[in-house]
């Protein structure tokens, strides 16, 4: 079993009038069954209102199933007993970094989750250390979180998860408020997480392009698994994510409609350089001597 | 409307210690009719500059002329101005306040003074411009999903009947086929209503495809203006400045390193899908 795992999980929203009577039930999430491996990078597409948010919030227990079960590191989301441990586990980031900071100065800020779970402050300082230094923001650690630029504040917020010493972070949407730069800045964070620290990643995301790098490609829509694989596997199939409202990345995108022209190009193409290493070889027949493969 | 800003200059904190230039000798023109493609990195005056383009922001230094008169003139009609020029926040959904969907798209020109009437009939027609489906409309603007809410959010800017729509990164946040179904209303907008349009947005596969004319700000001045293809072209620079260039730039510029004969100012995925088809297949078009 995996770090998360989820068993005939179904959550519904549900409306009621004055009286306490239910007006309206909104299944966001209809049984989904996942499993996720600890230590591995797992992103999660989908369209606005499939229900990818629900399901970030049922794994740290801001939200309980409906029916079925979550359990994070083998404990269920619905014991309220377990409810504090299991926040401690799976860390959250969310879109917008303003509404996430609190703290007058980054260590604070960063130092903010161990010193509410009652660790000595001998060890905050040196989770804050190393909270700073893993995501390469130690050099702003006295300075104002209103100073710093967007991609910069979601750090010192992935910071500050990470000194709670969680073994997974849930990231929703981290990138959504940011300029490319800071979208970078986030991702490469992220990875550098998951390669050296071992943490597990989910992220949540709109951008096609930030989820080439991760292990498993997740997509739901109306709150079910619609697809599920590699990055490339799930790219491949650029007709079906059209048809979940989603997309591909440009280079993608490109290749596949190259394809389709009858140029022999494989499905799936998820960088530059493997969409050249196709292309070259076909223009140095076409030009000799000009190109040069 | 042509819009025109001539030396404009913005200061935080003139005279005190904490003096930031958030603008700078800023100097552009645009004509009536044109889709503007606004983009840099946060913090790079993006937003100071749209905040002077309808007057709710007044320049420290240099002016801001519509159709060749000063908007901070003396006697200028400001809230006039501001009903020909449509300013759509970022996260508009915001803002939305209303019981239903029609009511909020119905504020905008009520309080302009409107007959009854003619509010209404102005409120339908945005919403069918925006495509929001009319069993929406006694609906609660909450019950909807991001990007219906944003499109409310833009019909009761467009219910005003603006002349020039600015409209800052109204895609963040949606999924990709909300990105292009708002983008592609835009664009239609643009068309229909023969309206101006700046769009201020993060995306360079975007304004690469709709705008006309791009315009880079970077640290408060404008770093450069002109087509996309011209501007992507600076896409080292551009990179220097935190931004980027589609990625169809760069597969076009690295194909061009090893010497196949691609255009260099292909910015789209159609273009470099043509432009690649010429060369290998030769004869299929005629060539």
């Amino acid at each position: 079993m995996g770090i998360i795992r989820t068993s005939r999980l179904i959550f519904d929203y549900i409306r009621r009038d004055e009286e306490e009577n239910v007006e309206e039930v909104n299944r966001a999430i209809d049984n989904l069954n996942v499993d996720i491996e600890k230590g591995s990078f797992v992103a999660v597409l989908g369209h606005n209102g499939s229900g990818k948010s629900t399901f970030a919030k049922q794994l740290n227990g801001i939200l309980t199933p409906t029916e079925g079960t979550v359990w994070v590191s083998g404990m269920d989301t619905s014991d309220e007993n377990s409810i504090w441990e299991i926040r401690k586990r799976a860390g959250m980031v969310f879109q917008n970094p303003d509404n996430q900071i609190i703290g007058n100065v980054v260590e604070e800020d960063v130092g903010f989750g161990p010193e509410n779970m009652g660790v000595p402050p001998e060890d905050i300082w040196r989770r804050v250390d190393e909270s700073l230094k893993a995501v390469g923001m130690t050099a702003y650690r006295y300075k104002s979180p209103n100073k710093l630029s967007g991609g910069q504040k979601q750090r010192v917020a992935i910071a500050g998860v990470m000194a709670m010493r969680p073994e997974c972070i849930v990231l929703d949407e981290p990138t959504a408020m940011l300029d490319p730069n800071g979208r970078k800045e986030v991702i490469k964070t992220v990875r550098e997480l998951n390669r050296r620290e071992g943490i597990t990643v989910l992220l949540i995301t709109h951008y096609m392009e930030e989820v080439i790098f991760a292990d498993r490609v997740i997509v739901m829509d109306d709150g079910r698994l619609v697809m599920d694989g590699t990055p490339r596997e799930i790219f491949s199939r650029v007709e079906e994510l059209k048809s979940y409202r989603l997309d591909v990345p440009q280079v993608t995108e490109l290749a596949h409609e190259l394809k389709q022209t009858g140029i022999p190009v494989p499905a799936g193409i998820l960088t530059k350089e493997e969409l050249m290493k196709c292309l070259l070889p076909l223009f140095a027949e076409r030009f000799p001597g000009k190109v040069t493969e | 409307m042509s819009i025109k800003a001539e030396h404009l200059t913005y200061v935080y904190g003139q005279g005190t210690a904490f003096e930031q230039y958030a603008l700078r000798d800023v100097n552009f023109e645009i004509p009536h009719g044109q889709f503007v493609g606004l983009i840099g990195h946060t913090g790079s005056g993006k937003s100071t500059l749209i905040q002077h383009l309808n007057g709710l922001m007044k320049p420290t230094g240099g002016t801001v002329c519509y159709d060749g008169t000063d908007i901070h003139g003396e006697g200028y009609n400001l809230k006039e101005l501001r009903s020909k020029v449509g300013l759509v926040f970022q996260y508009p959904e915001h803002q939305l306040f209303e019981i239903d969907v029609f009511s909020d798209v119905c504020f905008g020109p009520r309080n302009l003074g409107l007959e009854k009437d003619e509010v209404e009939e102005r409120a339908k027609a945005a919403l069918e411009q925006v495509g929001l489906e009319e069993k929406y409309w006694k609906q609660s603007p909450f019950e909807l999903s991001g990007g219906q809410k944003r499109r409310v959010a833009i019909a009761g800017v467009l219910a005003m009947n603006p002349k020039v729509l600015i409209l800052d990164e109204p895609t963040a946040g949606l999924d990709p086929k909300g990105r292009d179904e708002i983008l592609d209303e835009i664009s239609q907008l643009h068309d229909d209503r023969k309206m101006s349009i700046i769009l201020v947005s993060h995306s360079m596969e975007d304004v690469a495809r709709y705008a006309d004319r791009l315009m880079v700000m970077n640290h408060g001045e404008k770093a450069f203006d002109g087509p996309p293809r011209e501007v992507f072209g600076h896409y080292r620079e551009l990179e220097s400045m935190g931004l980027a260039a589609p990625q169809v730039t760069y597969i076009v510029h690295g194909l061009r390193e090893h010497g196949v004969p691609l255009d260099s100012s292909i910015t789209t995925v159609e273009e470099a899908r043509d432009a690649i088809v010429n060369l290998l297949k030769p004869g299929k078009d005629g060539i």
